[in-house]
């Protein structure tokens, strides 16, 4: 284990050369490598919030496509500003996430039975999205009206910026906020709370553990930091459509690279996006578009044998720390 | 039939709604039958049955073989890709969290949609198989829609059957209760969890038949109807294949009416918020859970 | 028939047994019996191979059973009723029966044996569609010896068939196992329960944290001083 002092040290290091990157880059590509990189490992940062805890979401897909269409719609339908935009869909989200996590919680619908039911909700989401097709142009996609171009840069109403250098700060600041975050839930009274729940559930409660208020309370934390993540997809991105971030093909790729660099760390699943990313770009660099589908044949072997081989996710396994088990399961002994 | 006041158009699209619920009590099948004895999801469920499909395909219209014998090659299919799916990839994780499988069976979704873009890219393929309509008053039900509604419960019971009747049906049904002390019975549970899966592929084989009657294959076409399935089978609850059963009518008539009074999306919309509805009103399925 | 030479067992890193031997011959009634937590239900359970013999040979009619699968330990003849019955509670009656007789071999004598099952148990016959989780305890334990049965075994392991059972049900079980072994079958039960078993059985062996202190016929043994001390408490 590192010292303190010099766990400190390296993480101001880090984010000293963070800030160089935008002068080191070669060109916009890079640079927007960097920025998805960031901007993906603070949705799965936020995902992580719950899904460390045995609160596996295959729904995050409802609260990124709430971010995206709901700024979008109204910025697009109603000239309002992201600035009051992406609180509201927040707002939304966090809604959404606590109308589907109270009966969660409250009636232990766990396991399978939540995976699936938020796999629904991410489902209901994007059928929601394509069925609203007159207002949100269906599975085309949307575009949100564009302020800025060559002769207005910068419009910080409408939170677009033409500049990628500007938008890595943006999505830097956001990410550290991201950080912070998980570090304040990763300190607080909650996280052994929701600890001591996901091994024994009543002992916890008997103990005096709120069990489902905390776990009300990382939910709405996740499903936030998901839709300001998809808000911020969609200004920076400048088109969304339903596939992209919503739906049950999304849900499954945040849980796995949130896993995959290691839910339990702070940077843990920025490091699983770096990794998706780099995966995906590189099997793009080296099979161009020619070979369609060999770039996500190999994601998904890779995925396999993540799961199979790396389960703490590279973070975890590199740290060689000893991360407590997930989830209590009963023993059973394999096949003989 | 007599249909004084009320408009031949629903009825046409409640029955129309049936048959597709015979589809869906199909799909349902496998998956459940997975589940209940081997306490495993396959989130790739659909894309087992969309690499099926594309089998069918391939053996009818590329390599020209008789349709039946096409079919029949589409379930040997399933059922391989069934036992290896659980014995490379299930297998390793089977004592660890229920989140792996759930994880590892995504991972595999992804790589056998990659792998069906890469060999037969994303074109619509379609079997070309054209079996008409029987007309009934002023109703048109196509024969391919009635032919996957016979299957579907002829299968399902012909799987009723094998679970009672026969010794294997009996272990299957064994084993999900007490595993441990299958050996001392002459069973290797490691066995029968292939043939488990085997089954279930297989059934998932049979459902792409009738699927590929009714549509065009597309390596994406997993994703239309596999987070359907899995709602079924949890609306039904999970592992009880009868729950399964009803479960797949109840959400094929939510789907038909839905898409008659208004467009299809607001019917599968309506479908899977009636899902979440129910999940909180009885979280173990209409007909609770295996267990 | 059955013999157990120097053999030591365990759990991974618990050893459960330590240089047991003991021998069953065609015909007998044998009996281990021993106090709470002396290894007893290990000692089958490293017969059926459920747990690894660590040291010595365990032998069927002079085949060794190291390197038999668990599943195919019943194919020698060995049938093994585990503690606490371990019925299938979602099956019927005779659904488990007919599990019992899963062995190729024991099918397709399946109903002549069912029909010697249920003249041994009469009551059985009567719940025969019922689910066996919803039998008494003494009505499951008369059930778990009869899916021992069906696989027509050699020997027959029984793990402490007493357990959580009244006195009443108790004096039922063992007079079935004294029928059963009037039938000519060989047995080896596990008991906590000295008194009533010894006076089925011909010899006993003790059994005391993994270790055999004692054996000999069962009258000796119900007689010992060192025996009863053993139970003190008890």
């Amino acid at each position: 284990m590192i010292g303190a002092n010099a766990n400190l040290g390296l993480k101001l290091a880090g984010l000293v050369g963070l800030l160089f990157v935008p002068f080191l880059a070669s060109d916009d590509y890079v640079l927007h490598i960097a920025i998805s990189m960031l901007l993906w490992g603070f949705i799965y940062t936020g995902w992580s919030v719950m899904g460390r805890f045995g609160l596996t979401s295959l729904g995050h897909g409802a609260f990124v496509g709430i971010g995206a269409y709901v700024v979008t719609m109204l910025w697009n339908q109603a000239g309002i500003s992201p600035w009051i935009g992406i609180p509201v869909a927040t707002l939304l989200a966090v809604m959404v996430g606590l109308a589907i996590g109270y009966p969660c919680f409250r009636y232990r619908i766990t396991g399978h039975y939540f995976a699936l039911v938020t796999l629904a909700l991410a489902e209901v989401a994007r059928l929601l999205i394509v069925a609203l097709r007159d207002v949100t142009g269906g599975s085309l996609g949307v575009t949100p009206d564009a302020v800025v171009g060559p002769d207005v840069p910068v419009s910080l109403a409408a939170i677009q910026f033409s500049s990628k250098a500007v938008w890595f700060y943006v999505v830097l600041g956001v990410w550290l906020v991201g950080l912070i975050v998980w570090r304040a839930v990763d300190r607080s009274m909650m996280r052994y709370g929701l600890e001591a729940a996901s091994e024994e559930e009543d002992a916890a409660a008997a103990l005096g553990v709120r069990v489902t208020r905390i776990k009300l309370v990382v939910t709405a934390i996740s499903a936030a930091m998901a839709a300001v993540g998809g808000a911020l997809y969609g200004q920076y991105q400048l088109y969304i459509n339903p596939e992209t971030v919503s739906g049950i093909a999304i849900s499954l790729q945040i849980v796995f690279a949130a896993i995959a660099g290691g839910m339990h760390n702070q940077i843990g699943p920025t490091v699983g996006a770096f990794i998706t990313i780099m995966l995906a770009e590189s099997l793009r660099q080296i099979f161009g578009n020619q070979v369609h589908g060999l770039d996500v044949m190999i994601y998904g072997a890779m995925l396999v044998l993540f799961i199979i081989y790396m389960p703490r996710g590279v973070v975890g396994a590199l740290a060689g720390r000893f991360v407590r088990r997930e989830r209590h399961v009963p023993a059973r002994p394999a096949p003989a | 039939m007599e249909f004084s006041i009320t408009d031949p158009f629903l009825w046409e699209t409640v029955i129309q709604g049936l048959l597709f619920g015979g589809v869906l009590a199909l799909l349902s099948l496998g998956l459940n039958l997975v589940f209940g004895v081997i306490d495993v999801v396959w989130i790739c469920y659909a894309e087992v049955v969309m690499i099926a499909m594309y089998s069918v395909w391939w053996f009818h219209v590329v390599l020209g073989l008789p349709l039946l014998v096409a079919m029949a090659g589409g379930i040997g299919v399933g059922a391989v890709l069934g036992t290896i799916l659980h014995y490379v990839v299930i297998r390793p994780i089977l004592d660890t969290p229920p989140i792996n499988q759930l994880l590892v069976t995504g991972g595999v979704l992804f790589f056998l949609q990659g792998a069906a873009t890469l060999v037969f890219s994303v074109d619509f393929r379609t079997l070309g198989v054209s079996l008409g309509s029987v007309s009934v008053g002023d109703m048109f039900f196509p024969w391919n829609r009635i032919a996957a509604f016979v299957t579907s419960l002829v299968t399902v019971a012909a799987i009723w059957l094998f679970l009672k009747r026969t010794y294997l049906g009996a272990a299957i049904r064994a084993i999900s209760m007490d595993r441990e002390v299958m050996p001392l019975m002459g069973v290797n549970p490691a066995r029968i969890y292939l043939l488990t899966s085997a089954l279930g592929g297989a059934l998932a084989g049979l459902a792409a038949c009738l699927l590929a009657l009714l549509y065009d294959i597309h390596p994406a076409i997993g994703l239309s109807f596999g987070p359907l399935t899995f709602m079924v089978c949890v609306l039904g609850g999970l592992g009880n294949m009868f729950g399964g059963f009803v479960a797949a009518f109840i959400f094929a008539q939510f789907i038909a009416l839905g898409g008659y009074y208004t467009e299809v999306e607001w019917g599968y919309v309506i479908a899977f918020a009636f899902f979440i509805v129910m999940m909180f009103v009885r979280p173990q399925g209409i007909l609770g859970a295996r267990n | 028939m059955l013999t157990l030479r120097n053999v030591s067992a365990g759990y991974g890193a618990f050893q459960a047994l330590f240089d047991v031997s003991l021998e069953v011959h065609a015909g007998e009634a044998i009996a281990v019996i021993g106090p709470n937590g002396a290894g007893k239900t290990s000692l089958l359970r490293a017969i059926s191979k459920v747990i690894d013999v660590t040291a010595g040979e365990i032998e069927m009619e002079g085949v060794p059973l190291s390197g038999v699968p668990p599943h195919k330990v019943i194919e020698l003849g060995i049938a093994h009723v585990p503690e606490h019955r371990r019925l299938f509670p979602g099956l019927t009656v005779e659904e488990n029966l007919k599990m019992g007789a899963y062995l190729p071999s024991a099918r397709h004598l399946f109903r002549e044996r069912l029909a010697y099952a249920y003249e041994l148990f009469p009551r059985m016959k009567e719940r025969r569609n019922q689910l066996a989780g919803t039998l008494s305890g003494g009505e499951q334990q008369m059930c778990a010896i009869g899916r021992g049965l069906m696989s027509g075994p050699k020997i027959l392991l029984l793990d402490e068939p007493s357990a959580g059972l009244a006195p009443v049900i108790v004096q039922q079980v063992l007079d079935l196992v004294r029928r059963i072994r009037e039938e000519g079958y060989t047995v080896l039960i596990v008991e906590q329960n000295i008194q009533q078993v010894l006076r089925v059985v011909d010899r006993a062996y003790l059994l005391d944290v993994g270790r055999i202190r004692m054996s000999g016929p069962a009258a000796e043994l119900l007689e010992n001083e060192d025996v009863r001390r053993a139970y003190v408490g008890l």
